[in-house]
């Protein structure tokens, strides 16, 4: 198996998926809802707490990133619902009879909840620029952006699938999605810096996944930000967990047609 | 000449139940082989072993020429599947379905463009190709599935209860198009099926399967002199069957075949 036969694979699975966002794009436009309501109105309030210590950004500012990755997460999340869907249908069943990489299927279907997630960034850097947050509009910092986003998207896709192949129905991944989707995002840097928090949970938060996230949008969007972690670190540990999330992904997968 | 199919005491336990118990099928190059059983009588689990989707607890299978443990990749190259479940993505058009397919078979932009053309004219569907498959009748994206299992010229095609649902104009057209991938590929074609009409008018060899065991092999016309002179297939299925297709049959295989003929409407 060459890696360019390996790339076209998982690119089939995410055109195809493309044709569908590109298709029915309310889905998309029902998920800037939540963004807007976090910003406009738990922001507006929470900016007038003093306490918080955001560095050198009001605390809007601050929050923006990590409502961004919020939106990622929780676009992200409940991908594992769409393959048990595909599963019910027998989709799953004809792609694992192909001759394709598992792997490339799965990488497929990451990527392209990738692109989702890029219109998620979209969608906050609207609200954001009408909110008048002082973003960084330079090709770089944007560029590290979209790529923060996409391989967030694919961890929390990922993880979602895998939560998918262990749990198989509908109604179970539900109950454990709504379960996990808000630890997730509270035991992070989102809404408020790792220091306020007591010592537990800045153990917890070390470990999620979504503060590197964070940590990585606040330096590349917002003008006078920083990483906490640097960049380096933020996207390495990125790397490093949605590899791991493919390998065991791509070994339960097969999992899902029998 | 080799078989298309051999199996030597293939058998798949799960748990301490056994769904297929040491079957040895040895299914003829391009002929139309029927597995008939009962819901729940392994015939479900045995096409997903041959199709690598399970793996056998024990026994051997050939397809296509290859080892389904061993080589398991190459007998994916050389076989096409068409689920009992409506497969097709409703949310895209049959070009873009069959575009997926042609894609992880790794076929070039060139031979995707033959083949496609060569799929759509096969299932009839060129003139709606564009449309979404959602807005297909039953019969239609039936053929589509067909076509997508097709498109790559397998040696080897696996239908699960290919014409459920079915109205009687629409399964004769997926009769014709099976009998002319036979003729006209070469292909060898096995499918489960509860139609008893089907099994007589398609099949040139028939096994029936009952709690995991080969009752009985044979043409249809051997399989109704067994049982008696006025025989139908239907008595050949209950005397070798032991029962009805209502009797048996696991809540999710059932809640599955109704969900498909639900969406066929």
């Amino acid at each position: 198996m060459t890696m360019m036969r390996f790339f076209k694979e998982s690119a089939a699975v995410s055109v195809a998926e493309l044709h569908k966002i590109v298709r029915d794009p309310t889905e998309m436009f029902s998920r800037a809802i939540q963004p807007v309501l976090w910003l406009v109105i738990f922001g507006q309030v929470f900016s007038r707490v003093r306490d918080i210590p955001t560095g050198d950004v009001t605390y809007l500012a601050f929050m923006t990133p990590g409502i961004l990755a919020q939106s990622v997460l929780f676009s992200a999340i409940f991908y594992g619902i769409a393959v048990i869907w595909e599963r019910d249908l027998g989709i799953v069943q004809k792609l694992l009879v192909s001759p394709a990489h598992r792997s490339a299927l799965v990488l497929g279907k990451a990527l392209s909840a990738g692109l989702r997630g890029l219109v998620q960034a979209v969608i906050v850097y609207a609200i954001a620029w009408l909110l008048d947050i002082h973003l960084r509009w330079e090709i770089i910092p944007i560029l590290e952006v979209l790529l923060a986003v996409i391989l967030g998207s694919c961890i929390f896709s990922t993880f979602s699938l895998i939560i998918a192949c262990i749990v198989k129905t509908r109604e179970r991944f539900m109950g454990i999605g709504q379960v996990l989707t808000m630890p997730l995002f509270f035991a992070s840097n989102a809404i408020y810096p790792l220091e306020m928090m007591p010592d537990w949970l800045k153990v917890v938060a070390r470990l999620n996944p979504l503060s590197y996230l964070v940590d990585a949008l606040r330096d590349a969007m917002i003008l006078g930000g920083h990483s906490a972690h640097g960049l380096l670190l933020d996207f390495g540990i990125m790397a490093a967990v949605f590899l791991l999330m493919l390998v065991v992904a791509a070994r339960l997968y097969p999992g899902l047609a029998r | 000449m080799t078989a298309a199919i051999e199996t030597r005491a293939l058998t798949r336990r799960f748990g301490s139940f056994t769904a297929v118990n040491q079957i040895d099928l040895a299914v003829p190059q391009q002929s139309i082989y029927g597995l008939l059983g009962p819901n729940g009588a392994g015939k479900s689990t045995a096409i997903k072993m041959l199709t690598t989707l399970l793996q056998p607890s024990s026994g051997t299978a050939q397809v296509a020429g290859f080892d389904i443990v061993r080589a398991p990749v190459e007998v994916r190259r050389r076989i096409g599947y068409v689920p009992q479940m409506l497969s097709a993505d409703g949310a895209l058009t049959a070009i873009e379905n069959l575009t997926l397919s042609a894609r992880l078979y790794g076929m070039s932009a060139a031979e995707r463009k033959t083949r496609i053309a060569e799929a759509l004219e096969f299932s009839g569907l060129a003139e709606v190709s564009h449309k979404l498959v959602k807005t297909y009748s039953g019969g239609m994206i039936r053929r589509l599935e067909l076509a997508q299992a097709m498109l790559h010229h397998p040696a080897v095609l696996f239908l699960d209860e290919p014409t459920i649902g079915l109205d009687p104009v629409a399964r004769r057209a997926v009769w014709e198009r099976l009998q002319a991938l036979r003729r006209d590929f070469g292909m060898t074609i096995l499918l489960t099926t509860h139609d008893m009409e089907e099994a007589d008018v398609l099949c040139d060899t028939l096994a029936i399967l009952h709690q995991g065991v080969i009752g009985v092999t044979g043409s249809p016309l051997e399989l109704k002199a067994s049982v008696g002179p006025e025989a139908t297939l239907d008595d050949v299925f209950v005397a070798f069957s032991g029962g009805t297709i209502q009797e048996s049959g696991s809540y999710r295989e059932v809640r599955q075949a109704r969900t498909t003929m639900q969406r066929l409407g």
